[in-house]
């Protein structure tokens, strides 16, 4: 679920800025060389998906998949602007024609199928197309017997805009990974902050194995609609990476420079 | 049969009508020309109002408390029940019933979410709103099934998940992802019926299947119109609930055009909740005929 008109979190602009963690002011080039980690608190930072693609896969190998795929608006949604025009604004904003980039690349030299979220297209939020994407990617995978890793970052979750149409992403991409996993593939998931609502609650949460960030939010019901449904405030620490370890829904928290290694590590023990 | 609260808002005139008619009844004149005329007129009416229901109006029949619910066709179409408890790990979600079932020759596994009539009973099950416990429970059951090589039968009727503490700290994300995953590959035939509220992951927990149908006031949907409204609209208001369910395209013509469900199953005139036993007949011969 995405909400409009506010300005999108992320990296803001400017040669310093202010770590939302420690409150610290940054050197905004320190931080990105860095993996955009807080060099002072650890607080890991929004990471678009180029980024990622560039963190995680050996250079130039990622060959992207799927580009061909766009949204459309099928229910003719408005809610105080037209869905098709939010779609216009997010594509000049992000470059990129819906919230997903999947495709084939290495990591350390071994081949996987690799899709991201990226947060600031619409929050992240799982329309038809990154629905698609995110099928296909798993077809694909299934095909060629290769790994599947799934970095997912969405605030948003199942995208309202698109209506019945999201909440039925989650059931294809799960029956995708159903037989993606039946054919004996390995699909590692990796959770960003955020991730929520109907993204955690179908492929984010399939994998064979979960990472996590550390301090990612991950749960399904947000903190204003627990407010708007039953009047109650969470706590600090809710519904973060380090919450769902301890409540046994996560296998590892890893940070972002550790997650090239132990991403390659967790490859060669299941795909010997 | 419903009770003077129980009307809609849309349905002042049928209440009008049906005083009227009780009125003429109660003279005890035995059945005049005028009381046929008002049978008459009460019955076109209703039709002319259920025909022409706004997205918004389904909601409210979907949702009408003397709708009948899962146990209520418990007792109206099966000839057996044997409720089986407890999802192995935290409890008893009474939420989300599963039990075996027997319905005319065939044995089947059934699940169904139960919101409850009474407040008693509302309490105790929490309007139908399950808790992670309810979607392990339902899959424990279901591959039990499977493995028997039972059919299942999904009866779904729920404003969503339980959204609370308790519900986030044991998974409710991960049960409702679990569910999907190994519904999507039980090897048994499901069949799913949106009986009332389909809302949202928390329907869908329990509603992945080979058929998957709705009643015809049901509706199924993302979010429901008021969490939608008070998202995009800001506020959750009567004229934004409107609009977003509107929107949403949530009610089972829409949801049967956009091939999202195979089968509309249709309802008594006025609704399930003017004549259970005759709603009942209607999804047992539904359901036997996809079991044959």
């Amino acid at each position: 679920m995405t909400s409009a008109g506010r300005i999108k979190r992320g990296v803001p602009e400017g040669l310093w800025i202010r770590c939302p963690q420690c409150k610290g002011t940054i050197f905004r080039k320190e931080m990105e060389a860095r993996l955009s980690v807080c060099p002072d608190c650890r607080h890991h930072f929004y990471l678009p998906a180029r980024e990622r693609i560039k963190q995680l896969l050996d250079e130039g190998s990622f060959e992207e998949w799927f580009t061909q795929l766009r949204p459309k608006d099928p229910l003719g949604f408005t809610d105080r602007v037209l869905y098709s025009q939010r779609l216009e604004a997010e594509q000049a904003k992000t470059g990129m024609p819906d919230a997903a980039v999947v495709g084939r690349g290495y990591i350390r030299g071994r081949p996987v199928v690799f899709a991201v979220t990226d947060f600031a297209f619409m929050a992240g939020s799982m329309g038809s197309v990154v629905g698609e994407k995110l099928t296909r990617g798993a077809e694909e995978a299934t095909r060629l017997k290769l790994p599947l890793i799934i970095v997912s970052g969405s605030g948003g979750g199942a995208r309202m805009q698109e209506g019945i149409l999201s909440l039925m992403q989650m059931a294809k991409i799960s029956a995708a990974l159903a037989r993606y996993d039946q054919a004996g593939g390995l699909y590692l998931s990796i959770l960003t902050n955020p991730t929520m609502g109907g993204v955690a609650a179908s492929f984010a949460l399939q994998g064979d194995l979960t990472l996590a960030e550390p301090g990612a939010l991950v749960g399904f019901a947000g903190k204003r609609t627990i407010w708007n449904t039953v009047r109650l405030e969470l706590p600090d620490g809710f519904q973060t990476s380090e919450f769902l370890l301890k409540h046994g829904f996560v296998d590892r928290i890893v940070p972002r420079k550790d997650l090239r290694t132990e991403v390659a590590r967790i490859i060669d023990y299941c795909e010997h | 049969m419903a009770s003077p609260s129980s009307y809609l808002p849309f349905e002042k005139e049928i209440q009008e009508k049906e005083d009227l008619l009780t009125t003429l009844e109660n003279k005890g004149e035995g059945p005049s020309d005028e009381i046929k005329r008002v049978r008459k007129e009460l019955t076109k009416l209703v039709q002319k109002i259920y025909t022409n229901l706004t997205a918004w109006d389904t909601v409210l029949v979907s949702r009408h408390p003397n709708r009948p619910q899962t146990l209520d066709y418990i007792n109206l179409i099966f000839d057996e029940f044997v409720e089986l408890h407890g999802d192995r790990a935290i409890g008893d979600d009474r939420a989300i019933r599963s039990g075996f079932a027997r319905l005319g020759d065939y044995r089947v596994l059934l699940i169904g979410h139960q919101k409850g009539h009474t407040l008693k009973e509302r309490n105790e099950c929490l309007y139908g709103c399950a808790h992670p416990e309810g979607y392990r429970k339902a899959l424990a059951k279901m591959k039990l099934a499977a493995k028997f090589r039972l059919p299942i039968v999904c009866l779904i009727d729920t404003p969503g998940a339980y959204p609370g503490i308790g519900a986030e700290e044991r998974g409710q994300a991960q049960l409702i992802a679990t569910n999907l995953f190994e519904m999507s590959r039980l090897r048994t035939p499901i069949i799913c019926v949106v009986i009332g509220e389909g809302g949202s992951g928390g329907a869908l927990g329990i509603g992945i299947g080979d058929r998957v149908s709705m009643l015809e006031h049901g509706y199924y949907s993302v979010i429901s119109p008021e969490g939608c409204a008070g998202i995009l609209w800001k506020t959750a208001n009567e004229e934004t609930k409107r609009l977003a369910a509107e929107a949403l395209k949530l009610t089972a013509r829409d949801l049967f055009r956009l091939r999202v469900i195979d089968d509309i199953i249709p309802e008594p005139l006025g609704g399930a909740h003017r004549d259970h036993r005759q709603m009942g007949n209607i999804l047992k011969a539904y359901l036997l005929r996809y079991l044959r």
